[in-house]
């Protein structure tokens, strides 16, 4: 057998070999599921996990950033998972939901965008002044990163932070991405996360979309475009507010 | 056809994508401002229409509902790529940081969500 044949295959036909191994990946977490939890813990969930854990190695090995697609054979994890496809798919749930439960909670749900901002952002900051942190400047853009690891150098450069608090303000984000993908079927019971006003709440208050996104695929999938609808203002808002408002409030506090 | 319903979800998807660009650009940011609630709220207000004289046909609909049916995979990749070494060898600071968030944010839901019921 020629191994370099089948791989040349492989990696030219990155999407098609993408499927394969995450339906693989799906059909496992199923089993893996129904084997050692029962169904407790919902497939997806599990599913979404072992992803995590294989991102972790694959970003452990290959020194990249892009997780498990940064091995030559699964680059088309990339392509399935990238932005342009999770977008695409995220608006398609959107069919069938009820317009009129969104019209209901959309006050809510708004509000609830902006006291997620602040309420991460606030959060991130005191860790980073508990660390030792002083500079109105990296206290911000650490708190900005505890929103999202958008939010976090975005911020970070309008304010002119320095490089490794940019690093760190991403990796409180992605701390954040990863703990809202595996933490929410854990507390979904817990919180009241059930029906459309309650998802709603929960996209506005997390607002990472890969977090959400994952969060509730793997709590129910029906609440899907509650949260989604939510959750995709929040870097926006986190955008416009943490350099500005936020970031003289720090400074103010601070002196 | 299923092309039509694809073509409707893209449509959507690429119209939400602009104007929650044109808003960012608006606001004086580098971001998009839901986008993806955009496209949304504009496909549920085409695909609600059901009488008159845009009925979606079952076959049209199939468009969409095989992607919202690959949805789940399509997470599962998005999760595999993720930097998760990054965020766990950004040390303890960004892990209470991102950690504490989190927490926070849980904590909350209960709150509002009896707001919204009482409002």
């Amino acid at each position: 057998m020629n191994m370099e044949i089948v791989s040349e295959i492989l990696v030219k036909n990155g999407l098609l070999t993408a499927f394969v191994f995450v339906g693989l990946l799906v059909f496992l977490s199923y089993r893996l599921s129904h084997l050692l939890t029962r169904g407790r813990l919902h497939g997806s969930a599990v599913a979404i996990t072992l992803g995590l854990v294989l991102a972790y190695l694959g970003g452990k090995y290959t020194g990249g950033s892009d997780g498990i697609a940064d091995v030559p054979i699964l680059a088309g994890v990339g392509i399935m998972g990238g932005a342009m496809l999770r977008d695409f798919a995220i608006v398609s749930t959107a069919f069938g939901a009820d317009l009129s439960a969104l019209r209901r909670a959309g006050l809510v749900g708004g509000l609830s965008v902006i006291i997620g901002v602040v309420l991460s952002f606030i959060v991130g900051a005191v860790v980073a002044v508990a660390f030792g942190y002083g500079d109105a400047v990296s206290v911000s853009t650490i708190g900005a990163g505890a929103a999202t690891y958008i939010v976090g150098p975005v911020t970070g450069s309008a304010l002119g932070a320095s490089s490794d608090v940019i690093a760190l303000s991403v990796a409180a984000g992605l701390v954040k991405s990863v703990m809202v993908m595996v933490g929410t079927p854990l507390v979904a019971r817990l919180i009241g996360l059930d029906n459309p006003a309650s998802a709603m709440i929960y996209g506005g208050l997390m607002g990472t979309t890969s977090g959400v996104a994952a969060g509730l695929a793997a709590t129910d999938e029906k609440l899907v475009p509650y949260g989604a609808m939510t959750a995709t203002f929040y870097t926006g808002v986190g955008c416009l507010l943490a350099p500005s408002i936020l970031y003289i409030c720090v400074k103010a506090l601070l002196g | 056809m299923t092309i039509y319903g694809v073509a409707i979800l893209a449509g959507c998807t690429l119209i939400g994508a602009i104007l929650g660009k044109l808003l960012g650009v608006l606001m004086g940011i580098n971001a998009n401002v839901g986008g993806v609630g955009i496209a949304m709220l504009l496909l549920l207000a085409i695909t609600s229409q059901s009488q008159g004289s845009f009925s979606l046909k079952p076959i049209t609909a199939s468009g969409i509902t095989f992607f919202s049916a690959m949805y789940i995979p399509i997470v599962v990749a998005m999760a595999a790529k993720q930097d998760v070494y990054a965020a766990i060898s950004g040390g303890w600071m960004a892990l209470a940081a991102g950690g504490c968030a989190v927490l926070a944010s849980f904590a909350l839901i209960p709150l509002l969500t009896r707001l919204q019921m009482r409002a």
